[in-house]
């Protein structure tokens, strides 16, 4: 049996209110809270990235597992915001938990769905029996260009899980994974900024790729969406996930749980494993709960847990994801977030 | 142009506080050294500092060295760590109102400086409150 033997989440402290993204753009305020179903976001103070949040939420989730680090034997870090173009966010995280030497290490990239990609690869090497823990993360302080509409969901987050054979709070049930090639969303090397095709993200990339994985895994599972107690879809924003949600079949109670978004944001990699930590605080023995991730390119990882009896033991032992989301949150205004996330150029000294 | 040698050799002290204590006399020394100061005996054993303490005593920057720059105006503290040693650092996430001596504070992973925009980027703790 393998599963999730511990798992943290992180959230920055500064938020910023729809309010003042809209304001600044002359936006009509109410078309976004009501079209995208967002009131505030999350923002990385100027001294957080990917790698920092990730060692928090690692270092809650080693708490959970109750493991000695040294038994972590693979560190996965997926985001689409790694600090370094080419230097590893795995090695901070592997030598800021106490992992290294013996590990092995590597960051992920696949725009929203890093972060389940590496929970694949985690659980897969833990199955084969390579490594006795592995460490997953999905990190992002995720970008928005300037009056794009994706400035207005574009948040900062992570959550991590670790994985392994005992001790186990969580069992994987089974795994999906479907993946198309479609350019929907994209960065290209030097840009500052990602591109994204409008609309075109939603019917053939987000619906498509979840409504694929989605009916995969409970096709191979052999379930039905009410045999499910929670679900948790990749949040772009708080629209397609209850559209997303209802087209498989599932009801806003279960959807619910796990949806952060409209007072989070868009984590990016962090945002429906983010999802998936709320559930796991709230969550009973015997619990089954689906995640499907999303990620632009395009593809989506779907993974069933059913919960054990260590659950009730361990929720406690860490931060719960909600209690951080509505906890002490400092807003700043469009200047404060536009000089936090390097918005403003300043002069050559 | 300044080499990453010396911030790749604090790495253990930076990312995970760890100390040497004396075998002897129980000094903790942070970071580690060779000889230690109270009983001259060389024999350490490494331990990990307590990641929670308080206050007790701050101050303000507001005209910082370069690299800071973009951060002042800081909070710089020492802290009592729940260990008994006390460590200097930045207190973030705090505005400067509810800022004193005995707030208990614990230590996160943060980034401290960056060398310019294509050098390396410095982690490390620091405090925000607990």
């Amino acid at each position: 049996m393998v599963g999730i033997v511990g798992y943290g989440a992180y959230i920055p402290r500064y938020r910023i209110k729809v309010d003042q993204i809209a304001g600044v753009w002359g936006a009509d305020v109410q078309s976004y809270r009501k079209g995208l179903l967002v009131e505030e976001k999350s923002v990385p103070a100027p001294d957080q990235d990917t790698i920092t949040m990730a060692v928090e939420a690692s270092k809650r989730a080693i708490k959970r597992a109750g493991i000695d680090p040294r038994e972590i034997g693979a560190v996965y870090v997926g985001s689409e915001s790694h600090p370094y173009a080419v230097k590893p966010s795995g090695t901070v995280l592997a030598e800021a938990i106490g992992a290294c030497p013996e590990v092995h290490t590597a960051d992920l990239e696949f725009a929203c769905k890093a972060g389940t990609e590496g929970m694949y690869l985690a659980m897969s090497l833990v199955k084969a029996g390579e490594i006795k823990y592995g460490l997953a993360v999905g990190a992002d302080t995720s970008q928005g260009a300037p009056g794009d509409p994706l400035e207005y969901t574009t948040a900062a987050g992570a959550a991590a899980f670790i994985f392994g054979h005992d001790k186990i709070l969580a069992e994987v049930v089974e795994t999906y994974s479907y993946t198309t090639d479609t350019p929907d969303f994209w960065r290209r090397e030097y840009q500052y900024y990602p591109r994204h095709g409008g609309r075109f993200t939603g019917d053939p990339a987000y619906f498509k790729h979840i409504i694929g994985a989605g009916r995969g895994i409970m096709a191979k599972a052999a379930i039905k969406p009410e045999d499910i107690k929670y679900v948790i879809f990749h949040q772009p924003n708080g629209k397609f996930p209850l559209r997303v949600g209802e087209l498989l079949g599932f009801k806003k109670e279960q959807i619910e749980p796990g949806l952060l978004v409209t007072y989070l944001g868009n984590t990016y990699s962090g945002s429906s494993p983010l999802g998936l930590t709320a559930t796991f605080d709230i969550a009973k023995p015997g619990d089954l709960i689906l995640i499907v991730s999303f990620g632009s390119g395009a593809g989506s990882d779907a993974f069933l847990f059913r919960m054990t009896e260590r659950i009730e033991e361990v929720k406690d032992l860490a931060p719960k994801t909600r209690e951080t989301l509505e906890g002490p949150k400092v807003y700043v205004d469009y200047g404060t977030y536009a000089k936090f996330r390097k918005k403003i150029r300043k002069a050559n000294e | 142009m300044p080499t990453p040698a010396r911030y790749w050799r604090e790495i253990p002290q930076r990312y995970r506080l760890e100390a040497g204590r004396c075998r002897r006399c129980g000094f903790i020394a942070f970071p580690p050294r060779l000889i230690c100061p109270g009983c001259r005996s060389r024999e350490f054993e490494i331990i990990k500092l307590a990641e929670e303490g308080r206050v007790i005593s701050y101050t303000i920057i507001r005209v910082p060295p370069h690299q800071f720059v973009d951060q002042a105006p800081y909070a710089v503290g020492i802290v009592e760590l729940d260990d008994g040693v006390k460590l200097m650092g930045q207190i973030v996430d705090c505005p400067f109102e509810e800022l004193r001596t005995g707030l208990r504070v614990r230590i996160e992973f943060r980034k401290i400086m960056e060398e310019g925009e294509a050098g390396i980027i410095y982690y490390g703790y620091k405090f925000v409150p607990a």
